[in-house]
């Protein structure tokens, strides 16, 4: 048969098995046979994103500013704590943009399933595919916004220190993070469709308690706190992720809590696993109940 | 021996239906309030639940180059099916077998994004559909031409009449080359023209020698497009084999039409204190009741009532619908003597024929009245008394004479034709 021989996403000819419980055998195999959709879902997200052209990049642009903004406002009003020789508004940028990040990753991502919900009922595909294409908008977003920090660090005169070359773990880190809780509430949203409402709580409480408009030297170095307060400050996963930002950006001006700082990662990776067995769990029954 | 494409052994899917929630998806609210509740309750009266199996121990093969349709009322199985195929959901049980590259068509324009242009929707939609780059690179003016959107590719989908996202969005699906094609009923959208042409490309898939499986409520197109049909009911096969016989027996086992209807032990049969309806039924020229006639065959139709006022005066009156609720045609009695004479109380009978090549194939739904003319008055007027189905065996007989492919218009007739040459 001449049509045998066509590759499909890079595949000869297959023999499908289907049984109940078959999905899990080849999960990860399929998800990289099917990784053209995933960086097609991706492009399709930034087309829309940015098809209007002045919305969309203004958005991009205009959403770290005003948090930027407001919360040196905060620290300001507060007299948070600066290192040495750091402007104000640099401090609290390296901190905005993984945050913006963060939360803009997590939430496109946990309501993504639903919104993708046709497609789920008519073709076949890993389901996972769809929330970790939401993420790649939020990247291009990311970059637009580093680039306004660069630009902010060239008003100030502010070279970044030699860290920076670590940034990308860093990235990684907050995506990760992103990704594991996105997955998670993706697969609940598909059952409990009201949890939709807890996201944008969840990321308005997670402003508060994340180090955006402080520093975690302020919570560490607290003489008053008691330290159990610090360990469960430490757990929210973005400490980790801010922390280091500014490590990379700031360098020594901004040293990491190292235990602090290991936990936060923990928490991460737990999240990620966490939401990835729960997605694979759920991932089965989506079509029939979506 | 052909190959093997599809082993489908044992196959079943089951659903959990739970009796105290209407929605299909749980509110968490519910999950808390529910929790709740349980604190207080008994376990009897817990949630019930109960098993819903869509499909049950269905088996079957299908060699490669086979078409086969796959028919049944609504609810029998049959998208359950094809989702099962297409992975969409799992099976509860058994086990199917896929030799070959699987493209599924459930839908046409699964995955259009109305804010992209047509140029970026054939690749989006490509993709969902399992091409790569490449692969729609290729394929991408052979596309745009057969959806004959040349010139709106740039603009956004949204802008597109109905008929052209129709035709884009079935287009790029045509294009795909899947050693086994999963179609779905998409054909029932678009004009009838660009259904001619879907229908075309189908055939013109099936004679490359892929595999087709094709569900459709519409007989003509099975039996146009498959070799061999699957008669599912209430999740099982009921039937498998040749597409003709298979339809046949659809058709007259009354899964499609009802071609007999009562009302005599009816608390409320249609009509009033003047004249009640008793019953409706189709039958052929020998008064044996059947529900589906070839276009060739006459079609009797007979209506049974009771006269409950002595000495009124009345007619009797048939409609006739096609599948597209289009009214082929409207009877009244205007000929039989007894139409202006006053009736006695008591039993009535009334038959109707219709003429050999008048009707088109499909299903035909016949509605009954009993009026009178002077005043204007309506007894009763039954809209969907009862159906039946006209077949074409294409033995070149009919106003078809060789020709099979889609012959559209409401009716059959043989006309008269003459030619001559001009001195």
């Amino acid at each position: 048969m001449g049509i045998a021989s066509r590759t499909f996403h890079g595949m000869a000819q297959q023999r499908t098995v289907i049984e109940p419980g078959t999905a899990d055998l080849h999960y990860w195999r399929d998800l990289w046979t099917y990784r053209g959709l995933f960086w097609f879902l991706a492009w399709r997200d930034i087309l829309v994103r940015y098809k209007q052209t002045v919305i969309g990049i203004a958005w991009s642009v205009l959403r770290p500013l005003l948090t930027l903004g407001a919360m040196a406002l905060i620290g300001w009003l507060f007299d948070s704590h600066i290192p040495e020789g750091v402007p104000r508004l640099i401090l609290v940028a390296a901190a905005t943009i993984p945050w913006t990040f963060f939360s803009s990753a997590m939430s496109e991502a946990s309501g993504s399933l639903i919104a993708n919900s046709n497609l789920l009922t008519k073709v076949y595909f890993p389901r996972l595919i769809v929330p970790a294409s939401t993420i790649i908008v939020c990247l291009i977003d990311f970059l637009v916004s580093f680039v306004i920090l660069l630009v902010l660090m060239g008003a100030y005169r502010f070279a970044p220190s030699s860290h920076i070359l670590f940034l990308p773990l860093f990235l990684l880190l907050a995506l990760i993070t992103a990704l594991g809780m996105g997955v998670f509430i993706a697969a609940l949203n598909v059952k409990y469709r009201d949890f939709r409402y807890v996201v944008p709580f969840m990321v308005q409480f997670g402003l508060y308690i994340s180090p955006v408009a402080f520093s975690s030297s302020d919570v560490f170095n607290h003489p008053g706190l008691p330290s159990a307060v610090k360990w469960i400050y430490a757990m929210n996963p973005m400490v980790g992720v801010i922390d280091g930002f500014r490590w990379c950006l700031l360098g020594g001006a901004s040293p990491i809590h190292l235990p602090g700082f290991l936990l936060s990662v923990a928490i991460s990776l737990l999240l990620l696993v966490i939401g990835l067995r729960y997605f694979r769990k759920m991932e089965r029954s989506f079509a029939d109940v979506i | 021996m052909a190959e093997e494409m599809i082993r489908v052994e044992g196959l079943s899917k089951s659903y959990t239906l739970q009796h105290r929630k209407a929605e299909r998806y749980t509110a968490l609210r519910d999950v808390i309030t529910e929790g709740a509740r349980g604190l207080f309750r008994s376990k009897g009266d817990a949630v019930s639940s109960e098993e819903f199996f869509a499909l049950r121990d269905v088996s079957f093969s299908v060699k490669a180059g086979d078409r086969l349709g796959i028919i049944g009322r609504n609810g029998a199985g049959k998208s359950t099916l094809l989702k099962v195929l297409s992975r969409i959901t799992e099976p509860t049980k058994g086990r199917i077998t896929l030799n070959g590259r699987v493209a599924s068509l459930l839908e046409v324009g699964t995955g259009f994004h109305p804010e992209l242009s047509g140029r970026e929707n054939i690749y989006l939609n490509g993709a969902i559909l399992g091409m790569g780059r490449a692969e729609i690179n290729a394929k991408f003016d052979e596309i745009v031409a057969f959806a004959e959107v040349e010139r709106f590719l740039d603009t956004p989908v949204k802008r597109y009449s109905s008929g052209m996202y129709v035709r884009l969005a079935f287009a790029v699906a045509a294009h795909l080359e899947p050693e086994i094609l999963v179609v779905d009923e998409v054909l029932a959208v678009g004009d009838s023209a660009f259904q001619k042409k879907c229908l075309g490309k189908m055939e013109d898939v099936a004679g490359q020698g892929r595999t087709i499986l094709f569900v459709s409520h519409n007989m003509e197109t099975v039996l146009r497009l498959c070799d061999r049909a699957l008669l599912l009911d209430g999740g099982r096969v009921a039937q498998d084999g040749p597409t003709e016989a298979v339809i046949r027996s659809y058709l007259n086992t009354g899964s499609g039409a009802n071609s007999e209807r009562t009302w005599k032990d009816h608390p409320r049969p249609p009509g009033g204190h003047g004249v009640q309806l008793r019953s409706v039924r189709v039958h052929d020229a020998q008064g044996r009741g059947k529900a589906t006639f070839e276009v060739s065959e006459r079609v009797g139709i007979t209506m049974e009532y009771e006269v409950l006022t002595q000495g009124d005066v009345f007619t009797h009156s048939f409609n006739f619908h096609n599948e597209e609720g289009l009214n082929i045609f409207n009877t009244h009695d205007t000929v039989s003597p007894l139409r202006k004479s006053p009736r006695t109380k008591g039993i009535w009978s009334t038959t109707m024929w219709i003429q050999e090549h008048l009707l088109a194939e499909g299903i035909v739904t016949v509605g009954a009245a009993i009026i009178k003319v002077e005043p204007f008055t309506i007894y009763f007027q039954e809209r969907d008394a009862v159906s039946f189905t006209v077949i074409d065996p294409m033995r070149g007989d009919s106003a078809r004479g060789d020709y099979t492919l889609g012959f559209p218009g409401a009716v059959r007739p043989l006309c008269a034709w003459e030619t001559r040459p001009l001195p």
